[in-house]
């Protein structure tokens, strides 16, 4: 096959190309012609179709996107915003927090190990790429129905993906979530997140400057793996009618990948890069065009110098390739020679593919003859914007009409007492311990918290005990209902779920896992909730540091649940105040925080007991949150409760149930006046925390409730080996142990 | 004078900072050693410690036994220097042959981390002397490859020679064979176990026991009156 060069496409305008099969519509592919003034090469139509494809380029969900950078709260914490490879937040002492949530969905249902795995890894590398070193790992996961047989394929693999790469890089994995509905069946949605820390100065940016420095490609030798993963796998919805994709999903190696931050790290350290950016999706076309698009614009780059694995490849499948564990850096020339001594330290090896220019255009040689000459920013931020029709689905009403505060309610004490043995033996409110102890949260030796507390947290300074809390919260019931509200609802638990730990929130990173964006009833849910999620970030004066869009979560016409998962971040300035959710002193007493309506319109309890989904989700006051945020976060510091957990899915009854089996103390409860039992134990008001505090404290808590108006009723203590709901059941530990933490290894073992 | 504690560092070496932090907690002046290197840097004793060294290709600690730094090692653990390999530097000196025995996959297939708990078998080593006989602890586990085996006959002997150092309680994590978690050569200066005492050192941080901190005083306390 003779060689597309620019020359060549110059002059023969009239040439077929795949444009369409590499996912380009037609006006798109005009837009390139017009951009260019002659036809595409090969190798430049294969870089446009991947960074414009919708994975790279945001081009459906952007218009939504903005209103993130629009509604942004008062709050001095924001160092880098969206737009970089991750956001970069201020926690205090001179350091800097970054962190970030993206998704592997599509690669982990077709090779579960693999795709989740590389999932992992590429986070890591965003999070390496802006100068910090990795600290830790969250892994929000949604899988289909738990006792469908391609759970069991999908599920082992996804969490032996996980462990096996995120064990290796020496990460604590400290938190995330595990999600059972059959909406996810053929599209479960695999996130995984990251924290790194780094001091302010050492902040990197993904930018090429400085004409006469060297462009440096480090890390694994570029194969065959992963080309067209991006435009490919992302943006496509499956249908069983087409061939298998297997081919097309990366291929980690964590190994290589450990090596890759060490030296990265010591790179850092000597400060001898000027930029950098990691090669996840689109690879090197990717890597190369928003280098020098967010630089002074020119690059030039040999791509016949990329080390290759397969010998074989073309320059288009070189540039398309995402090939895992690499690093591009733009060096000043004389530290190359330093920067390569390092890399050699490692093993890691490490190429002078191109320099910076003084042009404006990217250019890439293959051989002497040119195959790419473009101008980098049309390719990288310069890609197709859509205003896509979005309108209320015309089912949501009938959704709405279809209220579970109607369902049938447990009669007696006795029926009480088997439906709470129903609810937290159920795979979604079961203990997941047999999938979370497959990570190792121990590694680095700074895990205060990890699952299944409130909040993973890590301390990042052993003299001052400074640390930074992460907590991932999604529900695709309540967002299905109501997205404006779920998305919200997200925002609140995580939000609640960090303060509970003693963490003050700070900032929050999203990844937002929707169907097909051409269905006009998904991008209304789409719409509805950025616009909840940004109105909610404005309310509790957290902004978005960036984030990640995944669509077209589809099999067939049929769209997963809306689901919005979020990230909050948050900043303790001494560990040794951090709350565990355990309640391990007997004696101490039980304060519901907040108020307990009538609400379970997509609650634990209507999935489990009625196989229902129906209604409006609980009502959301950002202000009430907030308050109680305040409440939790000054009763840690001022030593006032031994203990906090938030209330969610599940209601009170789960949150006691987890607190107990961790502390392996029991507890009476005692129903408050103006609740009946029911709704006391099943209902999920959001806004609402349990906290055990000693006698001694008292007092003093429920002043600083009462002075602030937050409603905190003394609902028990803690005390013996039995949860006892006084006038209707009891339940040993013994019993409530075996009912919570045998289901998930029943059901995979 | 402080004693020095040298902690190798392999590619693929995971907890080889928290067996520097471990060592100085205890009083140590920690010493990072790096594989390529031969020189010891005068340490007075070496920890292996945990993580995938060179990605465990082959098999875990097969490459790492091989590299420069190791061959001192081995050198100086027959003369008597006191070494303890944690996780895969139990594997690395099984592989080395200064241990008996070798690790296979868990026998459920899948990597396990959580707290585990111990009886010490023999708290007459140099990394154990400050446990008592038959003292229960609690430290974390973690690991893909943790099923000890070796051939009846050497499991006889570990036993009948009171070399088996550890032993798992409720409930064997692994399928280890006599549900051993850890051994000692001979002389008792070369340890190795699956479990991090290593994770282990400080109140607040993982399961929040400090039973791992023993591993270390026991040596620096053998090294003092030397």
């Amino acid at each position: 096959m003779t060689l597309d060069t620019v020359k060549h496409a110059g002059e023969t305008p009239d040439t077929e190309q795949p444009w369409s099969e590499l996912g380009l519509k037609q006006d798109e592919y005009a837009r390139i012609r017009e951009i260019l003034g002659r036809r595409p090469t090969g190798a430049e139509l294969a870089m446009y179709s991947v960074m414009w494809s919708e994975h790279c380029s945001y081009k459906s969900s952007k218009v939504h996107l903005k209103q993130f950078g629009e509604k942004v709260p008062a709050n001095d914490a924001m160092l880098v915003g969206i737009g970089e490879n991750a956001g970069v937040v201020d926690v205090g002492q001179g350091y800097a927090v970054t962190f970030k949530v993206e998704s592997h969905n599509h690669p982990s249902y077709i090779e579960p190990y693999q795709g989740a795995a590389t999932g992992v890894g590429g986070i890591v590398r965003d999070i390496l790429a802006m100068g910090a070193r990795p600290v830790a790992v969250v892994d929000p996961l949604r899988f289909g129905a738990a006792d469908h047989p391609d759970t069991k394929r999908v599920l082992p693999g996804v969490v032996a993906g996980i462990g096996g790469y995120g064990n290796c890089l020496g990460l604590p994995n400290i938190g995330g979530e595990v999600v059972f509905d059959s909406c996810y069946q053929g599209n479960p949605l695999v996130n995984a997140g990251c924290i790194g820390v780094m001091k302010h100065e050492d902040i990197h940016l993904a930018k090429a400057s400085g004409p006469g420095n060297k462009v440096i490609l480090y890390g694994a030798r570029t194969g065959g793996d992963g080309i067209g993963g991006v435009s490919v796998l992302a943006s496509e919805t499956f249908d069983d009618t087409k061939p298998t994709k297997r081919p097309a999903v990366q291929v980690g190696d964590p190994f290589q990948e450990k090596l890759l931050i060490e030296c990265t790290l010591e790179i850092f350290a000597e400060k001898l890069v000027a930029g950098i950016q990691d090669l996840g999706g689109a690879g090197l076309s990717c890597a190369t065009s928003e280098l020098a698009s967010a630089g002074t614009g020119g690059m030039r780059v040999e791509l016949d110098t990329v080390p290759l694995r397969d010998a074989t490849l073309s320059p288009e499948e070189i540039l398309m390739s995402e090939s895992q564990e690499r690093m591009c850096a733009i060096v000043e020339p004389q530290h190359v020679e330093r920067f390569m001594a390092i890399c050699e330290k490692w093993d890691v090896i490490a190429t002078v593919i191109g320099e910076v220019t003084d042009g404006e255009r990217l250019e890439i040689f293959w051989h002497g003859e040119q195959i790419v000459d473009v101008p980098p920013g049309t390719v990288a931020h310069e890609g197709p914007t859509y205003h896509r029709p979005y309108a209320r689905p015309s089912w949501q009403d009938a959704l709405q009409a279809d209220d579970a505060g109607a369902l049938p309610r447990p009669a007696d004490g006795a029926e009480l007492k088997d439906q709470v043995l129903r609810l937290v033996s159920s795979p979604n409110q079961a203990s997941k311990a047999w999938i979370t102890d497959q990570y190792d949260r121990f590694v680095q030796g700074n895990t205060v918290l990890a699952q299944p507390e409130d909040s993973g947290m890590i301390r990042i300074d052993e003299e001052t005990n400074l640390g930074v809390a992460i907590a991932t919260d999604g529900n695709g019931r309540y967002a299905k209902l109501d997205p404006y509200t779920g998305a919200q609802l997200a925002l609140a638990e995580a939000y609640r779920n960090v303060a509970a730990s003693g963490a003050k929130p700070l900032a929050i990173s999203d990844c937002l896992n929707f169907g097909s964006p051409e269905d006009p009833a998904v991008m209304w849910q789409f719409a509805e909730a950025t616009r909840g999620l940004a109105d909610g970030c404005l309310a509790l004066g957290t902004p978005v540091t960036g984030g990640n869009v995944s669509l077209y979560n589809q099999t067939g016409d049929t769209a997963i649940h809306p689901t919005p998962v979020v990230a909050v971040l948050g900043v303790i300035d001494d560990v040794n105040r951090r709350t565990p959710i355990a309640f391990a002193q007997e004696g101490q007493l039980l304060y519901l925080l907040g108020d307990t309506r009538e609400e379970f319109g997509g609650s634990a309890w209507s999935e489990v007991i009625h196989g229902h989904l129906g209604g409006l989700p609980p009502t959301v006051d950002l202000d009430r949150e907030k308050l109680l945020g305040e409440i939790l976060i000054s009763a840690s510091r001022d030593g006032m409760i031994d203990a906090a957990h938030d209330l969610s899915d599940g209601g009170l009854i789960q949150a006691i149930t987890e607190s107990c089996l961790r502390g392996g103390k029991g507890a009476r409860l005692i129903v408050p006046d103006g609740l009946d039992a029911f709704t006391f134990l099943f209902s999920e008001s959001a806004g609402r925390a349990v906290v055990s505090i000693p006698r001694s404290e008292e007092l003093r808590f429920t002043d600083m409730c009462g002075a602030r108006g937050l409603p905190a009723t003394r609902i028990g203590v803690v005390d013996g080996q039995e949860l006892d709901v006084q006038g209707q059941f009891a339940v040993t530990l013994t019993e409530l142990r075996t009912a919570h933490e045998g289901t998930i290894a029943g059901l995979l073992a | 004078m402080t004693s020095r504690i040298g902690v190798v560092t392999f590619p693929g070496t995971l907890d080889d900072r928290d067996a520097l932090r471990a060592a100085r907690l205890a009083g140590a002046e920690p010493v990072p050693l790096w594989h390529r290197d031969k020189d010891l840097h005068q340490v007075d004793a070496v920890v292996l410690a945990g993580g995938f060294s060179y990605g465990d290709y082959l098999r875990a600690g097969a490459i790492s036994r091989f590299s420069p730094v190791m061959e001192t090692v081995i050198e100086q653990a027959k003369a008597g220097l006191p070494v303890l390999g944690i996780c895969n530097g139990f594997q690395i000196l099984t592989e080395a042959h200064l241990l008996p025995g070798a690790m296979l996959q868990n026998d459920h297939l899948h990597f396990v981390c959580r707290e585990q708990r111990l009886r010490v078998e023999n708290a007459a080593t140099a990394w154990t002397a400050d446990f008592a006989q038959g003292q229960e602890i609690s430290i974390p586990l973690k690991n893909m490859d943790g099923r000890y085996v070796a051939d009846e006959r050497t499991l006889d002997e570990l036993e009948a020679e009171g070399r088996v150092a550890f032993r798992y309680l409720d409930g064997n994590p692994n399928g280890s064979l006599r549900d051993i978690a850890g051994i000692t050569n001979a002389a008792g200066n070369v340890v190795g176990l699956m479990p991090h005492p290593e994770h282990a050192v400080e109140p607040l941080i993982g399961t929040g026991g400090t039973d791992g901190l023993g591993f270390f005083t026991s040596i620096l306390k053998k090294l003092v009156s030397a």
